[in-house]
């Protein structure tokens, strides 16, 4: 268990030094830190000492090598929007993005599985068919346009949410929670359903074709033959068997989700990392841009980890495999 | 010179009665008869060995007497009595109750029918709840009781075990148990060793025979090899195209075979060769479905046939020890004497 862990640990490895080689060329060869921070009027002695103090004049590999030291720490220097360091920036903004992004998985399973389960079973009611027209229309419509539909039905005709920010929050630490107040609560609803409709749709496809699948399998049918009542067939024996696919790819849905958080919270002014991003791109704020690809990449990477954890419990043969393999 | 007379359908005592099972199967292209006019029946302790070429429809008999099968196809005719309760009709709930506690299925391939995902004894322990109420330590008694029932070594700590943990002749034993476990008193064992290595499939049989003897279970066992077929079975049914074309005592159907198909079955009976793919004597291949010709579904293969063949189609008739569906032994068929002579 230990081994596998540091395994895969290894593994990510090559994964985030690409993405950080693909972040320093963002610093190196995107836009002209220097020019940005000097302004209009500066000396060329003043130009020098700034790429000296930038660490410019120093050949690639040391360059790189400073940066990757720095982002292993987690400081990505200042922001040249801002004039803050990057690091306090995204802290600030990672708990909206959290919470946003923690409410539409919880939609995108608690949702999805079950439709899935259902349009599975009964392959031909009218419910069945009913969510899988819907689940067209989530997989079709752009998200930005889903929120916006949401807005102008819920917010505008209807009044009864707000259409955008994160409404009041407390602050827990350096942690600030939508959870604890009502107006955090309602802010929430729109914007992790208009994050959360693809991957439900997503997941209820997946979740049915899986049990399409499985429920055609001789074990279900020996279930069935040994006379086990249908509750057990189908939520146990069945549904076990679709979660591992199911896990898979929620999982990676998962970090899909944090990921282009960007569409949502640009579309309800969530202030998330997302939203920073776009507002970085915007203004070259190369720095903000480094830190928040290199999180990412790492978010992707530990879901994949922990994704592969839960292979482990819940497929037994890969335990076994493994220790065989070890064995060998 | 056979002696046993085969009894005729509806004799009383019998564990399972099929009479006149009829299955179709609505397709766009219309209807397909997959079973018709089925009738056998099995009295308790016996077997019914169950034989014919791929496709003649024998797991289509089991499905059908176990209420599982696949839709669309459906019972269009005829009943199922178990105990002389007619269970073909039953709703699923009461059916779903008689599955596993009155009868039990085996099925052909062991790595395939066990949950990969629950081990084994989970699978037992469920299955004997579902039917005898027994409480988690009871069942789990039971459980181990059983895998040591069927040959499993050092069954106290196998039973934590998954199904990938057993090797293929093992998951058979396990499979049997769970058919078992809640001591049905008939077993429809659909090729219980096809897919197993040879050198296994005796030790199996031997298990399922015992245990169905020691039980006193009733049991219909479909296979392809004719050696299981005399060893282990005391009656056969030889199916073709849906129907029986012959069925009697083992001694009568495996040595003196009535019907033109079952000699052409008996005959190709290759010692290494499991699988009856194609028959040795007879040229050509079974019917589709789709495409049963007239009369005697046989007829475009038979070496006898004559006239009254593509007419009318046989009912099952006595035939010296067995009973066969062919006009060679129809009184009132002009070629009877004839044929007689030649074969008799
Ligand atoms: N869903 C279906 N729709 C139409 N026909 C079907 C369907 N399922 C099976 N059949 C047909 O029913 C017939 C009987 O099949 P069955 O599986 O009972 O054969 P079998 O005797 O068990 O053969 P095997 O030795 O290969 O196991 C076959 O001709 C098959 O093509
Ligand atoms: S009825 Fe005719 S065709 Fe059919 S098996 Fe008998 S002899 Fe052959
Ligand atoms: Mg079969």
């Amino acid at each position: 268990m230990f081994a596998f862990i540091i395994s895969r640990v290894l593994q990510a490895i090559p994964v985030m030094a690409a993405v950080a080689l693909i972040s320093f060329a963002m610093f190196a060869y995107v836009g002209d830190p220097v020019s940005i921070m000097l302004g209009q009027d500066f000396t060329e002695a003043q130009r020098q000492a700034l790429i000296a103090s930038l660490g410019l004049d120093q050949p690639f590999f040391v360059q790189f090598a400073k940066f990757v030291a720095n982002a292993a720490r987690g400081e990505f220097g200042l922001s040249y929007r801002l004039s803050r360091p990057v690091a306090e920036l995204i802290a600030e903004r990672a708990p909206a993005t959290l919470e946003l992004a923690l409410c539409a998985a919880v939609i995108a399973m608690c949702v999805g599985v079950p439709m899935g389960v259902y349009t599975g079973l009964y392959r031909h009611s009218w419910l069945s068919r009913f969510f899988l027209t819907f689940s067209l229309v989530g997989v079709s419509l752009p998200t930005f346009l889903i929120g916006i539909l949401l807005i102008l039905v819920f917010s505008v005709w209807l009044g009864w949410l707000p259409s955008f920010g994160r409404g009041d929050v407390v602050q827990l630490g350096w942690w600030s929670t939508g959870f604890l107040t009502v107006s955090g609560l309602k802010a929430l609803i729109l914007p992790s359903i208009t994050l959360g409709l693809f991957q439900l749709t997503l997941i209820m496809r997946l979740v049915r074709a899986e049990m399409l699948e499985v429920l055609r399998t001789d074990y279900i049918k020996f279930a069935r033959a040994r006379g086990l009542p249908n509750r057990a067939v189908h939520f146990g024996h069945a549904l076990k068997n679709t979660l591992v696919p199911v896990i898979t790819i929620a999982g990676l849905q998962l970090g899909g989700i944090i990921a282009f958080a960007i569409v949502t919270e640009t579309v309800f002014q969530w202030p998330g990392m997302g939203l920073l991003f776009i507002q970085s791109v915007s203004a070259a704020d190369i720095p903000v841009m480094a830190a928040y690809l290199m999180l990412i990449a790492l978010v992707f990477v530990a879901i994949n980890l922990v994704v592969d954890l839960l292979y482990y419990l819940v497929d037994p043969r890969l335990r076994v495999d493994r220790a065989a393999a070890k064995g060998a | 010179m056979p002696v046993v007379q085969e009894p005729p359908p509806g004799r009383g005592g019998a564990v399972l009665e099929v009479r006149n099972l009829r299955v179709e199967f609505p397709t766009r292209r219309g209807t397909l008869v997959a079973l018709d006019d089925i009738s056998f029946d099995i009295a308790p302790g016996e077997v019914l060995g169950v034989v014919g070429e791929s496709g003649a429809g024998k797991s289509m008999t089991g499905a059908a007497i176990i209420g599982l099968l696949e839709p669309p196809g459906r019972i269009a005719g005829g009943q199922i009595l178990l105990n002389g309760r007619r269970i073909d009709n039953l709703p699923y709930e009461q059916m779903r109750r008689i599955r596993g506690r009155e009868i039990g299925a085996i099925f052909q391939d062991p790595l395939t029918t066990l949950n990969p995902l629950y081990t084994v004894g989970r699978q037992l322990i469920e299955t004997i709840q579902t039917h005898l109420g027994l409480s988690d330590a009871d069942a789990r008694k039971r459980a181990i009781g059983w895998l040591e029932m069927v040959g499993i070594p050092a069954a106290a700590q196998r039973v934590d075990s998954y199904p990938h943990e057993f090797s293929g002749g093992m998951r058979q034993r396990v499979v049997i148990a769970l058919a078992l476990c809640a001591e049905p008193k008939l077993i429809v064992a659909d090729e219980p060793t096809t897919a197993l290595d040879v050198s296994i499939q005796a030790q199996v049989i031997a298990l399922l025979k015992g245990l169905a003897r020691d039980k006193g279970t009733a049991m219909m066992l479909v296979t392809h090899d004719m050696g299981v077929i005399a060893e282990t079975a005391d009656r056969v049914a030889v199916m073709y195209a849906g129907r029986i074309a012959e069925i009697g005592a083992v001694r009568a159907v495996v040595k003196h075979p009535s019907h033109p198909y079952s000699r052409g079955l008996m005959a190709s009976i290759p010692p290494l060769d499991r699988r009856v793919e194609h028959l040795a004597q007879i040229d050509g291949a079974m019917p589709r479905l789709s495409a049963i010709p007239q009369g005697c579904a046989f007829n475009p293969r038979c070496p006898e046939v004559f006239a009254r063949c593509r007419r009318e189609r046989p009912e099952l008739l006595e035939a010296g020890g067995t009973r066969a569906a062919c006009w060679l032994y129809d009184p009132a068929s002009e070629k009877r004497a004839a044929e007689t002579m030649q074969h008799g």
